[in-house]
């Protein structure tokens, strides 16, 4: 197969911080190396993009030394984390950016999806936005033309077509510009998580589109989504992002195998992990108090109360242990973390077998998949780095408390956390 | 075995004539490059030659935007030069500022109407990289059609407001003041293209200026205002006191401001080395804008 795009050593720097009367030095700094035709002072200090770490300079490379080559036809999926530098590549292959250092060379138009609806004018109907929508992509007036039909048809909203779109509810706004870049006639697709949004039937048919264009129309598709299930549907071969560089590429299940290795299936973990100092024996969630079943099979009710319980052995006296987890979404992104010495003053605990307890109370988390990852930390080397003893699970609300107005219906109530933290409600 | 293999072979037939329809409008094979450094020098015309309809389509979008939802519409045009031209007759007509001769609102008019064009264009490609971020941030299509359609667009208003002044001409004709506009009408469209692409290379500068230090932006609408008055539309050339008129020519705006009044009164100063300085100075700053605009473009999205 012809190759469809060859990236060799893209790398882009970022500035940190804000732009202001500090940087300005700086600039002149750099623009003085250059008229002496040296390197940039600022760019040889630059280091990898973790974002956990403080680094020492205000540059930062999003993305280093990328080298890839994709084949016509081929549909890969670009995954990692937040943050890894999935939305940086994808904006130098669609132009809005320009590399720092390297070139990618390719063959065939290129349609890149990093929003849908750019450019749509509240104010201007349907139609006159289909065409200004169009021609921002790159399509020429009679093409869309052509096309028109077929594009209300996809989007499903001929009634409105002549109304302005500021008067379309967001789901047919969203499926109106969808359909514009669906029609996009190009070899090469590029699509962020547009598909975040829009209904789930919507969701389907945009997928079943994007399939249809790399199976059926042998045309190339570049894929950024952190929904594991489309990616796994859509793509044969992925990249996989890790702080700004490439940790693999090749084959799709490869890939998510490892992407997802650190996250567990289970609710409960035995066995041995350690070293000499600490030997993890157990690790477990479950329900307590009374247990609700949802409808669900391997979903757990928010009605319940959760404990969490490690079981440890110490086999030296240790100062300063941490033990605690997060509880992060699906694709990793931590939203709770809990460590056991948060609110009191343990700090060294003896030799011996103990059981560390957690619990977390009902209704504090929405429906959801979760996984639970555990940070068990010694003074002496930063973490034990154990994946065995990640958990995961899933919760479901059985009625409507906490999930009165729930998150699949509306984007916006999507919120993860929800407590119960109402108090009252009182006339005056 | 035979029959399916007939179906698929069937299939891609179809496949490829419709392939061979849409084709007519894409190249398929275009060839393409991202590279980490640029040629300074490539203006990147074809590109956006190619996007012509996208031109069009934001010019037509931003005059329809404009009148919805207003009763009066494109009525919006005139007010505005209206009450200026009325202002400045109160006021400059106190003061007694001379008018080389031409009725007093009519010699603002021609000022006002030339100006107005050419500032708008100004301030508005001034501001383009800021007013379009979230569009550049999504999308990439040569950049210079935003301000490109910003010109165009802004010629619909100065159409209007050239009507209302030829309007006023005729009017003035008619009470028998002495008009006599001349051959040099002919450099009209001249004239029109001079102040777009004054308008334009200078907006353009200065836009890709302050994409990364916002503080000349500060600047810009307090120069313009500076500048008319050192332009012509107020004080006629003819009426600067002669320690000053150096100052006043190198405005490249005087010339043609003059021109456009000289033409259609007969009354004011014209002579082709203005004209020739005015249009040199023009290319220059257009050419340079393109370069200057074309660089910062590709960057411009990481530090708006």
């Amino acid at each position: 197969m012809p190759v469809a795009i060859k990236a060799e050593n893209i790398s882009k720097a970022y500035q940190l911080g804000e732009i202001g009367t500090g940087t300005i030095s700086q600039d002149l700094e750099r623009w003085f190396a250059r008229i002496r035709g040296k390197e940039d002072p600022f760019l040889r200090i630059g280091e990898t993009n973790d974002r956990t770490t403080k680094g020492n300079s205000d540059i930062v490379w999003s993305l280093k030394d990328i080298n890839f080559e994709i084949e016509q036809g081929d549909a890969v999926g670009i995954i990692g984390r937040n943050g890894a530098g999935k939305s940086t590549l994808l904006k130098i292959l669609s132009r809005v950016t320009s590399p720092t250092t390297g070139r990618i060379t390719g063959k065939g138009r290129i349609a890149s999806l990093l929003e849908v609806g750019t450019g749509f004018h509240p104010e201007l109907t349907g139609r006159e936005n289909i065409y200004l929508n169009g021609a921002i992509l790159g399509m020429r007036k009679r093409e869309i033309a052509y096309k028109f039909d077929e594009i209300v048809d996809f989007a499903g909203i001929e009634r409105y077509i002549d109304t302005p779109v500021k008067r379309y509810s967001s789901g047919m706004y969203v499926r109106l510009a969808f359909a514009v870049a669906a029609y996009l006639d190009s070899e090469i697709l590029i699509v962020d998580e547009v598909l975040a949004v829009g209904d789930a039937e919507f969701q389907k048919k945009c997928l079943g589109k994007m399939g249809e264009v790399s199976k059926g129309e042998g045309k190339t598709v570049l894929f950024v989504s952190h929904n594991i299930a489309a990616v796994r549907k859509l793509c044969s071969k992925g990249i996989y992002l890790v702080n700004g560089e490439i940790d693999l590429s090749g084959n799709i299940e490869n890939i998510l195998n490892k992407y997802t290795s650190k996250f567990s299936s289970n609710t409960s973990w035995q066995g041995m992990d350690g070293n000499t100092e600490i030997v993890i024996y157990e690790s477990i969630i479950r329900p307590i108090t009374d247990i609700h079943h949802t409808d669900i099979e391997e979903y757990w009710a928010t009605s319940n109360d959760y404990e969490i319980i490690v079981k440890f052995e110490i086999k030296e006296v240790i100062r300063e242990i941490g033990i605690g987890f997060n509880i992060c979404t699906e694709i990793g992104d931590p939203i709770v973390r809990c460590f056991f010495n948060d609110f009191n003053d343990i700090q060294t605990l003896n030799v011996g077998t103990y059981l560390c307890k957690f619990i977390i109370p009902k209704y504090n988390l929405a429906n959801g998949k979760y996984n639970l990852i555990f940070d068990i930390s010694l003074p002496s080397i930063n973490k034990i780095n154990s994946e065995k003893i990640n958990l995961a699970f899933q919760l479901y609300s059985k009625d409507t408390k906490g999930n009165r107005y729930n998150a699949e219906s509306v984007a916006t109530f999507n919120s993860i956390v929800r407590p119960n933290w109402f108090e009252d409600v009182i006339a005056v | 075995m035979q029959l399916p293999t007939q179906a698929i072979v069937e299939n891609k037939a179809i496949n490829t004539s419709e392939d061979a329809e849409s084709s007519n409008f894409v190249d398929h094979q275009h060839e393409w490059e991202i590279n980490a450094e640029h040629t300074l020098f490539d203006l990147k015309l074809r590109d956006t030659w190619e996007y012509r309809d996208l031109l069009w389509l934001l010019v037509r979008r931003d005059f329809v935007s404009f009148y919805k939802q207003t009763i009066l519409g494109p009525i919006w045009f005139f007010i505005q030069p209206l009450f200026t031209t009325l202002i400045y007759t109160f006021i400059f007509g106190m003061a007694g500022i001379g008018t080389d001769g031409i009725p007093r609102p009519l010699f603002y008019m021609a000022g006002v109407t030339a100006w107005n064009y050419f500032a708008d264009c100004l301030t508005k490609t001034s501001t383009v990289f800021r007013d379009n971020a979230n569009i550049f941030g999504k999308v990439y299509f040569p950049r210079l059609i935003m301000p490109l359609s910003i010109v165009i667009s802004n010629l619909v208003r100065f159409g209007v407001q050239f009507l209302l002044f030829i309007g006023m001409m005729l009017y003035f004709m008619l009470q028998g003041a002495t008009i006599q506009p001349n051959v040099y009408i002919l450099l009209f469209p001249v004239l029109l293209l001079l102040m777009a692409a004054l308008g334009l290379g200078s907006g353009m500068v200065v836009s890709a200026l302050t994409t990364k230090y916002r503080d000349l932006a500060f600047l810009i609408t307090f120069g313009v205002q500076l500048l008319m008055y050192a332009s012509g539309v107020i004080i006629p050339l003819s009426a600067t006191p002669e320690k000053y008129r150096w100052l006043i020519r190198a405005n490249p705006m005087t010339t043609i401001i003059e021109t456009f009044r000289y033409s259609f009164t007969g009354q004011g100063t014209f002579t082709w080395e203005a004209f020739a300085y005015t249009t040199v100075f023009t290319l220059i700053t257009l050419i340079s804008g393109i370069i200057i605009f074309n660089k910062v473009e590709k960057t411009f999205v990481d530090t708006v």
